[in-house]
């Protein structure tokens, strides 16, 4: 298929950014592996599952029915279930590769001048002693699982970890009939106090979260952290303990809660693999894009916690911003200036606010400490934490791609998603970009196939479909 | 409260699928590892390494934690994979190519 623009995921950044290119003028298409769009953020049950009133499980309902409507009305193209593994860049035009449907061995192109990168993030969790227990999963793992499956994971939870997702974490559960027994928060209330200015946008929305936590009986714990998920095979309940002013853990302090499911997370991650692979420079874990959502690489733009985490109305300025670049440059002008004040305004404060959240809600500074060396640290090859200090102490590894090399760490299914920041942290290196050569696993059929088409084949023998 | 009675679910009509060879009821429109976590079902596999035991993570796709075999074919992401009346949804053991 050809297409103007592609625009590679539905959430919020993305399908700002399609509706205001193709009021620009384009072709646009935009390929999320979701069965509809909306993202991680609009997540919906399927049709079947014959929700009412969805919005009881989102806050910015009518944000959502605002894009649903005009992407309804506009001539954007979305394709669902696709999951997009590579983009590839020749002579200036691209070449998305997909997989498609939940099988993900049907492989499906699309063809455009143009690519925006609104690909989203993860939850970044650091490891403590018993956190492979099911029962134990990310805070945002919940949500999506509440969100999109109308399921919770049990009957009491303990939500934790750092962070601004804790708290419509802990309602949700609680709306959905959990009983949460405390929000355990790592970082310190009077450090958002300490923003108040920049935050000042964000206030009510936390003020209304917070007396949600209450009408449901829920008890904050701040400046506390989880030290230990217990259980056989599953969690029957973790040991939580105060931390002082330095980020470590008070002796004395542990008490046990009972539960069966605890909701950990220490915030988000930007997805940058697809970015990566077509060569676009990053800045620290996010892709670096200019004032118009340009990467470094001509024709590709990006929008969304891909270029930082910030959350949904920044991810929707954003998207706005690109789409209407995009749209300008492919017909060869500036963008508007005039017209697009207003979302460079929103999206400056927005961007202040989200470094303000940054700073007031670090994971605790001393986590290391309370990471036993039978922890298991990466999850799929099962390497602990004493291996990977092994390696630094016994072998001299000072850098995660030699920990990586001697312990397997990283190697697994999820090439290093979740254990990246956890080996860093304990090798006493800032984690480093990843370097994955494709954004997920892909059939070696496929691979086989795409070779065909590689320029100097003796003829194109497969295409997606057009 | 439960999620669908928060929602006002009106769910279509729920089908069999056999979890370890036990018939289990599944709400179409859920995902495997939303139909197991209905039934309290939380873990589905057992690691390579250890045999440990493992469900749902990340919930989104990310992390594999939440691997099972369904209808014979190992390595599927529960959470990503919409249940099929009849599945037969199996506890996965270390690669799923064991047994």
């Amino acid at each position: 298929m050809r297409t103007d623009l592609a625009v590679v995921g539905a959430g919020p950044a993305g399908l700002a950014a399609a509706l205001a290119a193709a009021a620009g003028g384009l072709r646009v298409t935009v390929l999320d592996a979701g069965d509809q769009p909306g993202g991680q953020y609009f997540r919906q049950p399927a049709a079947e599952l014959g929700a009412r009133r969805p919005q009881a499980l989102h806050r910015q309902w009518r944000t959502w029915e605002r894009l649903r409507g005009a992407l309804a009305d506009s001539g954007v193209r979305v394709l669902t279930e696709h999951h997009v593994w590579f983009v590839e860049e020749r002579s200036g035009a691209f070449t998305v590769r997909a997989l498609l449907g939940p099988g993900q061995d049907e492989p499906a192109d699309v063809h455009a001048d143009a690519v925006l990168l609104a690909t989203g993030g993860y939850e970044h969790v650091l490891p403590f002693p018993g956190w492979t227990l099911p029962g134990v999963v990310t805070a945002g793992g919940a949500q999506a699982m509440l969100k999109g499956g109308l399921v919770v994971p049990g009957r009491t939870a303990v939500v934790a970890g750092t962070g601004p997702l804790l708290l419509p974490v802990a309602t949700g559960l609680a709306a959905a009939g959990v009983r949460v027994a405390a929000l355990v928060e790592s970082a310190d209330p009077k450090r958002v106090a300490g923003h108040a200015r920049a935050l000042a946008g964000k206030l009510p929305e936390g003020a209304a979260l917070a007396a949600r936590l209450l009408r449901h009986r829920v008890r904050p714990l701040t400046r506390h952290t989880v030290v230990r998920a217990h259980g056989d095979d599953r969690l029957t309940g973790v040991t939580v303990a105060a931390l002082d002013p330095a980020g470590r853990v008070r002796r004395g302090t542990g008490r046990h809660l009972a539960c069966d499911t605890l909701a950990v997370g220490h915030g988000m991650l930007p997805h940058t693999d697809l970015a990566d692979g077509l060569g676009c420079r990053l800045d620290g874990p996010a892709v670096a894009v200019d004032a118009e959502q340009r990467t470094s690489v001509p024709g590709v733009w990006a929008a969304g916690e891909a270029t930082g985490i910030g959350g949904a109305a920044l991810a929707l300025a954003e998207g706005h911003l690109a789409g209407r670049s995009i749209a300008a440059r492919l017909r060869g002008d500036d963008p508007d200036p005039a017209g697009r004040a207003r979302a460079v305004r929103a999206r400056e404060t927005l961007r202040t606010a989200a470094a303000a959240l940054a700073a007031a809600f670090p994971p605790p500074a001393h986590w290391t400490g309370q990471v036993t060396d039978d922890t298991v640290v990466c999850r799929c090859e099962e390497v602990t934490a004493g291996a990977v200090r092994e390696a630094v102490d016994g072998l001299g590894a000072d850098d995660v791609r030699t920990v990586k090399l001697l312990t397997r760490a990283g190697m697994g299914w999820c090439q290093g998603r979740m254990c990246a920041p956890a080996v860093a942290g304990l090798t006493g290196c800032e984690p480093g970009p990843a370097r994955r050569p494709f954004a997920r696993p892909v059939p070696l059929g496929v691979l086989a196939r795409t070779r065909a088409e590689e320029p100097g084949a003796t003829q194109e023998t497969e295409r997606g479909p057009s | 409260m439960n999620p669908l009675r928060l929602v006002r679910a009106r769910p279509a009509p729920a089908f069999t699928v056999t979890v370890d060879g036990r018939p289990t009821r599944a709400l179409p429109g859920r995902t495997v590892a939303a139909a197991l976590w209905a039934a309290g079902i939380t873990s589905w596999r057992t690691t390579r390494g250890s045999g440990r035991p493992r469900g749902v993570f990340c919930g989104i796709g990310v992390c594999f934690d939440c691997l099972v075999t369904v209808n014979d074919r190992p390595n599927q992401r529960a959470c990503l994979v919409p249940v099929r009346p009849g599945d037969a949804i199996r506890t996965q053991v270390g690669t799923g190519h064991e047994d």
